[in-house]
């Protein structure tokens, strides 16, 4: 007796608008951060949903390179806020608003 | 011969070409004078070659087209390069190679020394070149672009020494309004080529003279031409009222006054008006408006010529006063009686003017003839061909001057208006008046100039050319002897050009009969006249100066008007230039520039700063608002999608 998909899309669907509204609201780089890692995998259980749905194992090999990207990305990301916060001694993303004219 | 008279501008153009380039390099003067002036000798013998050829054809056969390349050809226009070697281009040819190569001979030794000396000969031989261009020319297209050539080397000649001082300002500036004032006449020029070629369907002379004469084409159309073309001439040809960059064009070197200024380029609009004859006969009034122009500038130019004392300045408003004359006999239809005053002119005035060189040389660059006087006996040479030009062009027979004026009087009576001859009379007295104040003044009298001056006879290479040009203007005349004295044969200058000037003549409504006895009384009553005025002349400048001194006082503001050229130079200032600096300056720079074109790129500038410096605000340079931003355009994509489904 199988789950029906429903159930894991609509999961899938709350975690990512958990991730948006994170990202969109919290001021702490790491939150945010984590928001947005957040939203990667609530598209990554989509995938699998699809995969074992539809008998198919693709979308479940291209969730492993989303994961590796994402474990490159979270280093990457890591180090800017590390040398964001260096600089600003802050971690407001509100204050570090030079991304203008 | 005929067939090499290419090789009379390619040797020119060879030389101009080899001087330019390597002339600076070369520091020996003698090869590069060399080179020039045998470019020019050989010219002028494949001519002189080309002349008796001609010569020996029979007279309706003595036209040749020597055809060397199709130069323009698109849609119905088809301009070769072509010379046309006739009687008058011939005649041309000989003045311009001739004198020409006398003058490049007389340079060797007057530039001697100079730092310009490669650049100086390549600028005449690329004159020559144009020059020759100019004459040899069968069609209004080639015979344009010598006109321009001549100008531009002109223009070079003048400003040659640039670095020098020259009068009120620089010899550039000389330069400059030469080239302007020759400019408007060569507007008027092309207007009317543009209009021949619209009547006429072609440039070629051939093509546009048979038709002219022959096609039944509307007076106006040919009024038009004719006033176009002359309007050309009065520029190039310094007559009233483009003349003023004549006198100016005196900053140049003398040779180049000699070469240019007096013996061949300003005697262009003579030759183009001669060449285009038909039209000007199937024009009466331009006719008649060519022969006041030329009366006019005759006598005013004479009479500024008679107070001047720059030594130059006289013989260059003399230069103007002759070409008047020149035009006067065009105007009454004397086109052969014009090329003979051409010819005897170039003769005594290239001989006037290197005379002139001579003196300036040898007063150390001393122009003002106040501070001459008693050279005669420094410079013989100098002063016996001096006075033998003086005597030609005052008109004493037998010297050619004699010749060429008598006839253009004579015609100027007979063909013309008694007015006309007076005024002709009128000059020839003041010619003679102003020649021998300028004689007595440099070579008779006391010596006026400091002990630091050391006059000196100038050296063989330029005294052998003012004897060669003195021997011509003695005897250049009689192959002009008028028909009341060399009996049946007639004017033999008149019967070598007259199958040019047949058609023209065919056209221009003959004068009655007038007998030989009024031509011998007219040449009496004018020759007694100038013989008067020249012992006038010399009684005052050399043995009593009062009378003149007198008259100065008494006529004070005749004279200051005279020796202020009429103030002519003022007014064009006041009514053209000013007006057009003012005008460039208020109206077109700090009005149309500033105001109109700038305040458009500038508006145009303020009208993006001020609408972009309000929508830039939306960039606040959070990251979480583009998020949201990014968010919302998902959303509505989102919808729009399901919502097409």
């Amino acid at each position: 007796m199988s789950v029906p998909i429903e159930y894991y899309l609509i999961l899938s669907g709350f975690m990512f608008l958990v991730g948006v509204a994170g990202v969109l609201t919290r001021r702490n780089a790491i939150i945010v951060f984590m928001s947005i890692e957040l939203m990667l995998n609530s598209a990554n259980l989509s995938l699998v949903t699809f995969s074992s749905y539809m008998g198919n194992s693709t979308g479940q090999l291209f969730v492993f390179f989303v994961m590796t990207v994402a474990a490159a990305e979270a280093a990457v990301g890591l180090a800017i806020i590390l040398a964001m916060f260096r600089n600003k001694l802050t971690l407001n993303i509100d204050d570090i608003n030079i991304l203008k004219w | 011969m005929v067939q090499l008279i290419y090789l009379t501008t390619l040797l020119p153009l060879l030389g101009f070409l080899f001087n330019g380039l390597f002339g600076s390099k070369i520091k020996n003067e003698k090869i590069i004078g060399i080179i020039g002036s045998s470019t020019i000798g050989i010219s002028f013998l494949i001519v002189v070659g080309a002349f008796f050829q001609t010569l020996s054809m029979p007279v309706d056969q003595r036209q040749t087209i020597v055809n060397l390349f199709t130069w323009i050809k698109v849609g119905n226009l088809d301009v070769n390069v072509s010379y046309q070697v006739d009687q008058l281009s011939l005649l041309m040819g000989l003045i311009v190679t001739g004198v020409g190569f006398i003058i490049h001979v007389y340079s060797i030794g007057y530039m001697h020394g100079d730092k310009g000396f490669g650049r100086f000969f390549a600028y005449l031989n690329l004159f020559i070149f144009a020059m020759m261009n100019l004459v040899l020319g069968s069609n209004f297209l080639l015979l344009f672009l010598g006109w321009e050539g001549v100008g531009l080397c002109s223009y070079l000649l003048i400003g040659f020494w640039y670095d020098r001082k020259f009068e009120k300002s620089t010899t550039s500036d000389a330069a400059k309004k030469a080239f302007i004032v020759n400019r408007i006449g060569d507007f008027g020029f092309l207007l009317g080529i543009f209009l021949i070629y619209l009547t006429f369907g072609s440039l070629n002379f051939n093509d546009v003279f048979a038709r002219a004469a022959s096609l039944n084409i509307p007076q106006y159309v040919f009024n038009f031409i004719a006033l176009f073309l002359f309007i050309g001439a009065m520029g190039k040809s310094a007559q009233i009222p483009l003349y003023i960059w004549l006198p100016d064009a005196m900053a140049g070197p003398t040779p180049v006054s000699a070469l240019i200024h007096a013996a061949t380029m300003v005697t262009a609009g003579v030759y183009m008006v001669a060449r285009c004859s038909i039209i000007y006969a199937s024009a009466p009034a331009i006719m008649e408006f060519v022969a006041i122009i030329g009366a006019l500038t005759a006598i005013f130019a004479a009479s500024i010529a008679l107070v001047q004392n720059d030594i130059k300045k006289v013989l260059a408003y003399s230069t103007v006063s002759q070409l008047g004359y020149m035009f006067l006999a065009l105007g009454v239809g004397a086109f052969s009686a014009a090329l003979f005053h051409v010819m005897t002119h170039a003769f005594f005035k290239a001989l006037l003017f290197l005379g002139a060189g001579s003196v300036i040389h040898g007063m150390h660059d001393e122009q003002n003839i106040q501070n001459y006087g008693g050279l005669k006996k420094y410079m013989p040479k100098t002063y016996v061909t001096f006075l033998i030009a003086s005597l030609a062009i005052a008109g004493i027979p037998p010297l050619s001057g004699f010749f060429s004026k008598d006839e253009i009087l004579w015609s100027s009576y007979a063909d013309g208006n008694i007015i006309y001859w007076l005024i002709g009379v009128v000059t020839a007295l003041l010619t003679a008046f102003y020649m021998f104040r300028l004689v007595s003044l440099t070579f008779d009298g006391k010596e006026r100039f400091g002990h630091d001056k050391h006059p000196h006879e100038s050296p063989a290479v330029m005294t052998i050319p003012l004897i060669i040009l003195a021997v011509l203007a003695a005897v250049g005349g009689f192959i002009g002897i008028p028909e009341i004295f060399s009996g049946e044969h007639g004017n033999q200058f008149d019967n070598w050009l007259e199958p040019i000037f047949q058609p023209a003549q065919a056209k221009i409504a003959m004068f009655g009969v007038h007998s030989s006895l009024e031509e011998i009384v007219l040449m009496v009553v004018t020759l007694v006249g100038v013989i008067g005025s020249i012992y006038a002349a010399r009684y005052i400048y050399i043995k009593n100066i009062k009378p003149a001194e007198k008259l100065s006082k008494r006529f004070n503001g005749v004279y200051n008007l005279l020796l202020n050229k009429y103030y002519v130079d003022e007014i064009y200032d006041a009514s053209v230039v000013t007006p057009i600096v003012k005008g460039s300056e208020i109206v077109l720079w700090k009005f149309a520039d500033i105001k109109i074109i700038d305040g458009l790129i500038n508006g145009v500038a303020n009208l993006i700063e001020k609408i972009s410096g309000s929508i830039r605000k939306i960039q606040t340079g959070v990251a979480q608002f583009y998020a949201l931003i990014m968010m919302l355009g998902i959303v509505a994509a989102l919808f729009w999608i399901i919502l097409s489904l």
